[in-house]
């Protein structure tokens, strides 16, 4: 009988002594908890992506409970319902989240973009760059070793032929990707919304583009004739949309020579 | 002099010969879990040779002082998972009030290997063994320390891996065990070292 018992008894008295313990410590050594910060975080959608600015969804919370920042709507992964929730609990306006989808500018594909390089170095856009411009022969294009499908939260980007590119389904507009691509090809797009959009990033002279890529935007102004709305400028050469004047009627889309201004809606399913 | 070259031998033979990781594999889940990256590697190990020392500590009394005067040696291995539990909790308690730095770099590791194999080896190795309460301390921080050592270098690996062009059937975890492999091979080559210096 006291085979058993004695163990039993043993086993469950440390148990209990050691359950009292952490019972007692956690009353003892408690720490004050923010509450606000606390009913903030659950609003948040814990991805600590970093796109409010802040360290994570917990310094976020942070920082609004503690009245460094009265904006409840810097969580774009939240969207709209994250700031409607955290105004609710902090008590302030909630404001709008506009819903934008990040896209990659660029149709350097194999069929544009011929390679100069044979490169077989380290696999990373960033190095690569750093090497002649890297292995394509557009030094303002994509280059597909994928430094964005690696720091994407979501595993939203893939790389298809030679080129990044975005799930739209899976985008949280964390903007990782944005901070991270060495050539800032990566932009937000509204979501839901018929607009233009210029694929190129590539600021050399028209005749030079040319060259490098097929379909280059080589800067011939033909769109921003064209563009009713006034809502398409060209920067050194290179062709650019403000999503908030376009109406998208397309127009810049039929006047673009070398196609590489298209009208898109990119919606989730 | 005897006893201290005694303790060293068991240091050494713990980091090097008998690396738990290596020779062992005890503890491998964190070993290919939080490898990717040097600092969460460190940060990893750190908290794995405090955590190991610590249950050392508190283990071996319970042990003698416990366990054997009732006959109950087979109840080690439930006893030390729930008293090992416990104190990490209770260190998580009190470093997050009095150290919130070191509470933040150990982070989500301390809670994480609580009931780590590698840290219930050392303590179930270390009364097999019949080593004393100071030879038990040296083999656990030995453990810890090589544990960092396996952990450092395969970080070290694993980073120059990430920027190589790996076959797509080999990517990601196969590679990763295939490298474990080869670099627990070469820690082969350390047998007998400690014999021989000591000896």
């Amino acid at each position: 009988m006291n085979q058993i018992l004695i163990p039993v008894i043993i086993v469950a008295a440390i148990g209990l002594i050691a359950g009292l313990g952490l019972a007692i410590a956690s009353i003892v050594f408690a720490m004050p908890v923010d509450e606000k910060a606390e009913k903030v975080r659950e609003c948040l959608p814990g991805a600590n992506c970093g796109a409010c600015g802040y360290t994570g969804c917990d310094g976020y919370a942070a920082a609004l409970s503690k009245g460094e920042t009265t904006e409840c709507n810097l969580c774009t992964p939240g969207g709209n319902d994250a700031a409607k929730a955290i105004a609710e609990v902090m008590g302030l306006e909630a404001g709008e989240v506009m819903p934008m989808v990040a896209a990659v500018m660029c149709q350097g594909n194999r069929m544009n973009v011929e390679e100069k390089l044979d490169y077989s170095g380290v696999h990373s856009c960033k190095i690569a760059t750093q090497l002649f411009g890297g292995p394509k022969n557009c030094v303002h294009g994509c280059i597909g070793f994928g430094d964005c499908v690696e720091v994407c939260p979501y595993e939203a980007i893939f790389i298809c032929d030679g080129v990044a590119r975005i799930n739209p389904d899976k985008c949280k507009a964390c903007k990782m990707c944005i901070k991270t691509c060495p050539r800032q090809l990566i932009d937000l797009f509204p979501l839901d919304t018929m607009k233009a959009a210029v694929l190129c990033k590539n600021h050399a002279k028209g005749a030079e583009t040319r060259k490098q890529c097929k379909a280059g935007c080589i800067g011939c102004m033909k769109c921003v004739k064209a563009c009713e709305a006034g809502a398409v400028t060209v920067e050194n050469f290179c062709a650019k949309v403000d999503y908030d004047k376009c109406i998208g009627c397309g127009k810049c889309h039929e006047a673009c020579p070398v196609g590489c201004i298209d009208l898109y809606k990119i919606s989730k399913n | 002099m005897e006893m201290t070259k005694g303790l060293l031998a068991i240091l050494l033979t713990a980091i090097l010969t008998n690396n738990y990781i290596l020779a062992k594999f005890l503890g491998i889940c964190p070993f290919l879990g939080v490898s990717k990256k040097l600092s969460t590697a460190t940060g990893m190990s750190a908290a794995v040779i405090f955590v190991m020392a610590l249950a050392t500590a508190v283990t071996y009394p319970i042990n003698k002082f416990l366990l054997v005067q009732f006959d109950l040696e087979y109840l080690q291995t439930i006893v030390f998972i729930l008293v090992i539990a416990a104190l990490v909790q209770l260190v998580e308690i009190i470093l997050k009030k009095y150290m919130p730095a070191l509470y933040n770099a150990l982070g989500i590791y301390l809670p994480l290997i609580t009931t780590n194999c590698a840290v219930l080896g050392v303590v179930i190795l270390n009364i097999d063994s019949g080593y004393n309460f100071a030879e038990s301390m040296f083999n656990s921080v030995g453990a810890g320390l090589g544990f960092m050592l396996a952990m450092v270098m395969f970080s070290g690996i694993r980073e120059r891996m990430e920027s190589n062009d790996i076959p797509k059937f080999l990517q990601g975890l196969p590679i990763t065990l295939i490298a474990a492999s080869l670099v627990a091979v070469s820690f082969l080559g350390f047998t007998g070292i400690v014999e021989n210096i000591f000896g």
